[in-house]
């Protein structure tokens, strides 16, 4: 270990011994070459380097390459990454999400579009925008008159609050076991199996120190259709 | 409700153990006498002649030419975004001055985005401007800091190496291997890696949904690695296909520390002083832990808006709990909370949260951690800021005890204090003077998402965080206007140059000069007392000079939003 630092500290402290060329290369010859360092540093790093971990990736792993796709009767329904839109009362509803997309109606206009997946987005308002405090006032009066909450029931911040990308898939577990109630309700199903399906779909902390645990929506709305399709389905 | 702090302590630990493999890796990497085959090659493809030998004049000249040149290079791919090929969504190219300010932020390893990047940039331009400025702006700080740890090191002598060569080891050394090992574990965990631009699904209720992909991986892995930290989607690491699972966010979070903390042991290790350098580390360690506390409890607390609106911000084993809004909930607060306070530390400037959603005490922590720039600090760059502050320690506490101010063997004079203070105070100068232009500006106004303290907190953190080359932003501000587009430009290149040069020059002038050899007089350096000393000249410098802003801002805020003040 000394060794080799004391001859990182020679090779440091002392210039080379060809330190003697002093290179009186012209202005046109570093011009030349930072011209030359651009092109390469391109083709290297954004051409080369992007396609190679592609090949890599598909070759490895090609569904986690191509996003995660779920399929249910042949059809892509859905990443398992990305959160998708719920108003139903027979399925679980995600977080609010405030993407943004063309207004059909106004060419040029925009509106609010939940889950919009071609263009994350948030609220981006701070702790004193009168906007915000009006929204999360009208969430929670919907939250609560959907789950039959009682006035003055604090509900789990997540299911009023917009998440930063729009597209977050998870809800917290909280807010799952207050959704169940309705959601059995609506499908027909006991208390107690809709919780148990809850229970399958709660991820754990990763490593128990990293992250939340939580609730993918996409993937428990899925078992629910499975476990117990609604009259509409069924009718299919 | 000790999780959280065991699990800032396990990922700070698994850092600090990465510091020494990297450390000397990169050590090796700057003072090794062998170039591979490869690098050889390069040479010869470049015109160079790995042999010469720069002052520091020269050395500065080849990073400022080949810079220019990259940007340009960039610039141009992004004005022909419309031609090249890799682009079924027939996206326009970019503006003049939109492609002007995105090709200078990103060879400033800023990577401040002016544009929604799924939408406006095509899988092409992801690759070949965006993917290549990254890596040409990160190994640039990289190399400049190999040269500047050199003239540190040296002794009467012009010598700072050679330019092309440090920033061809570095390039093939260090950021493309493990950008691609990153890569490839990245894709395993979910993060999208295809030359596709998009997938169609039909969602569960029966509505359309367009799922945009692209080689993400590849260019999520040089962001943090590098330092750059500009995203693929608009949401940057908050969007799911960036940053899927909570092991991908303390990847991100170890990318993101790693170079610049390793180049702390490196720069010890380079000068035979490690002590020095582990009192460099321990310095940044510090004022991480003490900024993280803060945006973690005050995010934890949660916001008063949100209680009286009836959310419960309450921790519970069901719930986080905590200001919930603009934040994703597999991070809940915890790793939100680190990785606001690494991405402004390391100045990389991806978000795994809407920064502008933050509680006002939550958002003193990125702002100061910018203003700062040396709580470890971006690629290079954080460790030639934390020994301009180190320089001047030494001279503050020379003046206090009456005798010639020494650093690493070094006396420090007038011409080193000037460039110094040179450097100092650009930093301020740049970022203050433009908060003030654009507050006097007749259309900012039209640009702010929120009103009142906070507004004025959008436009202090974009400057701050163009200046500091972070990148980061209180995204409600809409910046993609010619005045903003033009001056968040010029200051990216102001506070990326007028730092980067003079310091440089600091250490062209210091190798020239002869190694005083240490005597009873001599001001130990290496020293848990020159480490707390550090620390308190850059907190109170740096309170001086920007407590006023943050008064008007943060603070201010924090004050309305518990009177439950709203603004329209």
């Amino acid at each position: 270990m000394k060794s080799s630092s004391s001859l990182l500290a020679t090779a440091v402290a002392e210039p080379s011994s060809a330190s003697t060329e002093r290179h009186a290369a012209s202005g046109w010859q570093l011009l030349g070459s930072s011209a030359r360092a651009a092109l390469l540093v391109l083709l290297i790093a954004g051409v080369a380097y992007p396609l190679l971990t592609t090949g890599l990736a598909q070759v490895l792993f090609p569904h986690a390459a191509n996003g995660s796709l779920i399929e249910r009767d042949g059809q892509a329904v859905g990443s398992a990454l990305i959160g998708q839109q719920f108003a139903s009362d027979t399925y679980f509803h995600g977080r609010p999400s405030a993407t943004m997309g063309a207004d059909p109606a106004q060419p040029g206009a925009s509106m609010a579009v939940p889950y919009n997946a071609g263009a994350s987005g948030a609220s981006n308002q701070g702790a004193t925008h009168q906007g915000l405090a009006e929204v999360v006032a009208q969430r929670v009066a919907q939250y609560r008159a959907m789950n039959g909450l009682a006035e003055q029931v604090a509900v789990p911040v997540d299911a009023v609050t917009a998440s930063a990308s729009g597209l977050d898939p998870h809800i917290s577990p909280a807010n799952a076991q207050l959704q169940a109630a309705r959601v059995a309700k609506a499908r027909g199903l006991s208390l107690d199996q809709v919780q148990q399906l809850v229970q399958q779909h709660t991820q754990p902390r990763t490593l128990f120190l990293l992250g939340e645990p939580r609730v993918q929506v996409l993937q428990l709305n899925l078992a629910l259709d499975a476990a117990a399709p609604t009259a509409a389905a069924r009718k299919e | 409700m000790w999780l959280p702090w065991i699990e800032f302590a396990v990922v700070l630990l698994v850092m600090a153990l990465l510091v020494i493999p990297m450390g000397q890796w990169l050590a090796r990497c700057f003072t090794s006498e062998h170039h591979t085959w490869l690098e050889r090659w390069t040479y010869g493809a470049l015109g160079v002649n790995p042999q010469e030998r720069m002052t520091w004049q020269r050395y500065g000249s080849s990073l400022l030419l080949s810079n220019a040149m990259m940007m340009l290079l960039g610039y141009l791919v992004l004005r022909l975004q419309g031609g090249l090929p890799l682009n079924p969504l027939d996206i326009a190219a970019q503006s003049p001055d939109l492609a002007f300010n995105t090709a200078a932020s990103f060879i400033t390893n800023t990577n401040w985005q002016a544009y929604a990047g799924e939408s406006s940039l095509s899988n092409a331009t992801q690759m070949a401007a965006i993917t290549f400025l990254m890596f040409a702006g990160a190994t640039t700080g990289v190399a400049a800091a190999a040269g500047f740890v050199r003239g540190l090191a040296r002794s009467s002598s012009q010598d700072l190496g050679n330019y092309w060569v440090d920033y061809v080891r570095v390039l093939w050394r260090v950021l493309l291997p493990l950008s691609l090992v990153v890569a490839l574990f990245y894709v395993w965990q979910g993060i999208p890696q295809t030359l596709q631009a998009d997938t169609v699904v039909s969602t569960l209720e029966g509505s359309r949904q367009q799922l945009m992909v692209g080689p993400v991986a590849s260019l999520e892995s040089i962001k943090h690695l590098g330092t750059n930290g500009g995203g693929f989607f608009s949401m940057n690491a908050a969007h799911p296909f960036e940053n899927p699972t909570p092991l991908t966010n303390v990847v991100h979070i170890l990318s993101m520390l790693l170079i610049p903390s390793a180049l702390t042991y490196a720069f010890g290790a380079m000068l035979l002083r490690r002590r020095q350098g582990w009192v460099l580390f321990g310095a940044c360690l510090v004022m991480f832990v003490g900024f993280l506390s803060l945006v973690f409890v005050a995010e934890q607390r949660g916001s008063d808006l949100l209680a009286r609106a009836g959310a419960d911000q309450q921790w519970s084993p069901l719930q986080s709990g905590g200001n919930m809004e603009g934040k994703e909930l597999r991070f809940g607060i915890a790793d939100t909370a680190l990785f606001v306070t690494t991405t402004t530390a390391a100045t990389t400037g991806s978000v795994n949260a809407m920064h502008d959603s933050l509680t006002p005490l939550g958002s003193i922590t990125p702002l100061a951690q910018m203003m700062l720039n040396s709580v470890f600090g971006g690629d290079g760059v954080g460790l030639i800021n934390l020994i301009q502050y180190a320089i001047l320690t030494v001279f503050l506490a020379g003046m206090m005890i009456g005798r010639t101010p020494e650093f690493l063997g070094k006396k420090i004079e007038v011409r080193e204090i000037k460039l110094v203070m040179l450097s100092v105070l650009a930093h301020p100068a740049i970022m203050l003077g433009f908060t003030a232009l654009a507050v006097l500006w007749p259309d900012t106004a039209a640009s702010l998402n929120n009103r009142g303290p906070h507004g004025f907190s959008e436009i202090l953190y974009a400057y701050a965080s163009a200046t500091a080359n972070n990148g980061s932003a209180f995204a409600g501000l809409n910046a993609n206007t010619p005045f903003f587009n033009t001056t968040i430009g010029l200051a990216m290149i102001a506070g990326r140059f007028l730092t980067l040069l003079p310091l440089l020059a600091v250490a062209g002038s210091l190798a020239a000069k002869a190694t005083v050899p240490a005597g009873p007089g001599t001001f130990p350096t290496a020293t848990p007392l020159f480490m707390g000393l550090l620390v308190f000249v850059v907190l109170v410098v740096g309170g001086l000079t920007f407590l006023p802003a943050l008064a008007l801002g943060p603070v201010i805020e924090h004050l309305q939003m518990l009177l439950g003040q709203l603004y329209a």
